[in-house]
């Protein structure tokens, strides 16, 4: 189980970064939701992993699932959705702005500028 | 129970709310701006009168007790980053009036602008490291959409760098907080530092250190993470530069010192020499970049850089006089890097540009603003009676003390580069006769110039009065350090008592 969680996160996190560098703007997108995707899990793996265990402490039950993480997680999900959600309304605008959908796109600043 | 500490966080909320609520009003947005951030200035002075009479001021949110519950916690230095985030605000808002055209007015400026402040606010007063997220990103959404305002080509580009980096250190700053919170199994900051020194792994903690380091080191634009700063500062409306110039790196400055304080000790030498070797290759990239550049606020960009690596010298060699000049460092440098991009866009208003080459003989039209362009500039080179040398000469002192010369050496000649760059600025826009090519001059717009000279003229006295009235303003500096370096009174002061 902690083996499974650890590789999926690497994984996640290896594709996120590989996507972020390729310097487009939709492989950008895609690379920062799967690197948010890894950081969601890690943090709720951070509460320790806990099957079929309640979220609170009764006198009962054998144990307990952290539920601190999961409240935490719901808000990183909540945060991150929204913050991509903007990027790609951002990058749809840079590529119908500029016909290019690279990360630099030419902008008329970079044509001037320097001593003259 | 001190409910004033949430006041500059709720003013904010409740006039971005309200401007909200007058969508179709500009003038009424218009008014509640002013007045807006007016009030927040005003609460954000009471805190810090309070709090330099009392103390620590902690609130418990919903009454929850300390660990379990969020606080939000006042000390004087995050009382001493409300007031600033107050007056860059005020000095916004009213510099907004006369710049901003309908298009962005019409688009949300001002509900955005309170939302902002909000955020800014509630990351300087929260005790509770993932409600500081929380606010972070409040902080961010707010700054991504003020920075694509307006929607031109240059801003798009700016806009993506600017936000995709920011996302990424937030990344870094989540998978941080969930290491800790796996270690430790709290959020609450002063639970954090009073529980981290009986960890018997120090290796993780260390991972976890350099973690939040490069986290906030990218939202303060520190040595290797700065190249989205200038990307995209340039870009939008010279209101939101300004904005963005005095508040937004300065939050990540301020988290630094926060969690370097409180929860990290410095003095352990690995990480010290880390933040070390960081604030010098900050001060000296930042100033060797602007020194290339010819346009206005690029430059500038680049100076707001190589100043927050003098911040984070200040924490980084941990003494008290350190300390104390970091503090005064952040004090001064807000007033005078948003007033220097107020200026920028005043020019800009008479003269059409803010490419140097294009501009001149400013001088000779308006010598008035000449001198009050050479208040903040000669400021931020550092130059005697004015804020900034007293900031530099605290922390060059500071760094003599404690041996640290090449890094007394670098802070020198950044000083020094910081000159250049500035009487780069003096005779290429004020000095030298304008040039006949530049026949794009727009007719001047006079409408309302006289706000824009009250938000310039305003701040350029709080630098004079800052550096003539330097000694008040070091001794809350070093009251403010003094907390600082004694975790244990902010320690006590949230878990004390009712836990």
């Amino acid at each position: 189980m902690e083996f499974l969680v650890a590789s999926t996160v690497g994984l996640l996190t290896a594709a996120g970064v590989y996507l972020l560098l390729r310097a487009r703007t939709f492989p950008v997108v895609l690379g920062l939701a799967l690197l948010t995707y890894a950081v969601n899990v890690f943090l709720f793996a951070m509460g320790r992993l806990a099957i079929n265990m309640p979220p609170v402490i009764t006198a009962t039950s054998p144990g307990y699932s952290d539920p601190l993480p999961q409240a935490l997680v719901l808000t990183a999900i909540v945060i991150s959705f929204g913050m991509t959600a903007l990027l790609v309304v951002l990058a749809l605008r840079a590529y119908l702005e500029s016909d290019s959908d690279h990360v630099d796109i030419a902008t008329d600043g970079d044509l001037k500028g320097g001593p003259h | 129970m001190r409910p004033e500490v949430a006041l500059p966080i709720l003013i904010p909320l409740l006039a971005g709310a309200l401007s909200l609520a007058f969508w179709r009003s500009r003038a009424m947005q218009r008014g509640i701006g002013v007045v807006g951030t007016g009030v927040m200035m005003l609460s954000a002075w009471v805190l810090l009168y309070t709090t330099w009479q009392e103390g620590y001021l902690v609130m418990h949110m919903g009454n929850w007790p300390a660990p379990f519950g969020i606080v939000l916690v006042a000390d004087l230095l995050s009382a001493i980053m409300v007031v600033l985030a107050g007056i860059t605000g005020f000095a916004t808002a009213i510099y907004s009036l006369a710049t901003l055209g309908k298009r962005h007015e019409h688009f949300g400026y001002y509900p955005l602008m309170h939302l902002l402040l909000a955020g800014v606010n509630g990351a300087f007063l929260t005790g509770d490291i993932f409600n500081l997220y929380v606010w972070f990103e409040v902080m961010l959404v707010a700054s991504f959409a003020l920075l694509i305002l307006g929607g031109e080509r240059a801003q798009m580009e700016g806009a993506i760098k600017y936000v995709t980096l920011n996302l990424v250190s937030s990344a870094l700053f989540l998978s941080a907080i969930g290491l800790l919170y796996g270690l430790i199994g709290t959020l609450n900051m002063a639970d954090l530092a009073d529980k981290i020194a009986q960890l018997e792994d120090p290796g993780m903690v260390k991972v976890v250190a350099m973690l939040f380091l490069v986290a906030f080191g990218i939202k303060a634009a520190a040595f290797p993470f700065f190249f989205w700063l200038p990307a995209s500062y340039h870009t939008p409306q010279v209101a939101v530069s300004a904005l963005f110039a005095g508040l937004l790196t300065k939050v990540g400055v301020y988290a630094l010192f926060r969690v370097f304080t409180l929860i990290f000790s410095l003095e352990d030498p690995f990480t010290q020499n880390v933040l070390l070797w960081m604030a010098g290759l900050t001060m000296l990239t930042g100033v060797l970049g602007a020194a290339a550049q010819y346009e206005f606020r690029r430059i500038l960009s680049f100076h707001i850089i190589s100043q927050i690596g003098y911040m984070i010298l200040g924490l980084a060699l941990f003494t008290p006089l350190a300390l104390i000049g970091g503090v005064f460092y952040i004090m001064h440098h807000i007033i005078v890097k948003a007033n220097l991009f107020f200026i920028s866009g005043l020019i800009y208003r008479l003269k059409g540009s803010y490419e140097l080459r294009e501009l001149g003989g400013v001088y000779r039209s308006h010598p008035w603003l000449a001198l009050l362009f050479l208040i903040p500039a000669l400021s931020l080179a550092g130059l005697p009676p004015l804020s900034g040398f007293f900031a530099k000469f605290i922390l060059i002192r500071a760094g003599i003390e404690a041996q640290a010369w090449w890094l007394v050496g670098v802070a020198l000649l950044v000083g020094l580069l910081t000159l250049y760059s500035m009487v780069k600025i003096w005779s290429e826009v004020f000095w030298k006769a304008a040039p006949p090519s530049a026949g794009k001059t727009p007719e001047p717009r006079t409408r309302n110039d006289a706000l824009l000279y009250l938000s310039i003229g305003g701040l350029a006295l709080l630098t004079v009065l800052i550096g003539l009235g330097a000694q008040p303003v070091f001794v809350l500096a070093e009251q403010a350090a003094a907390q600082l370096l004694d975790p244990r009174g902010y320690i006590e002061a949230v878990l004390g008592g009712e836990a």
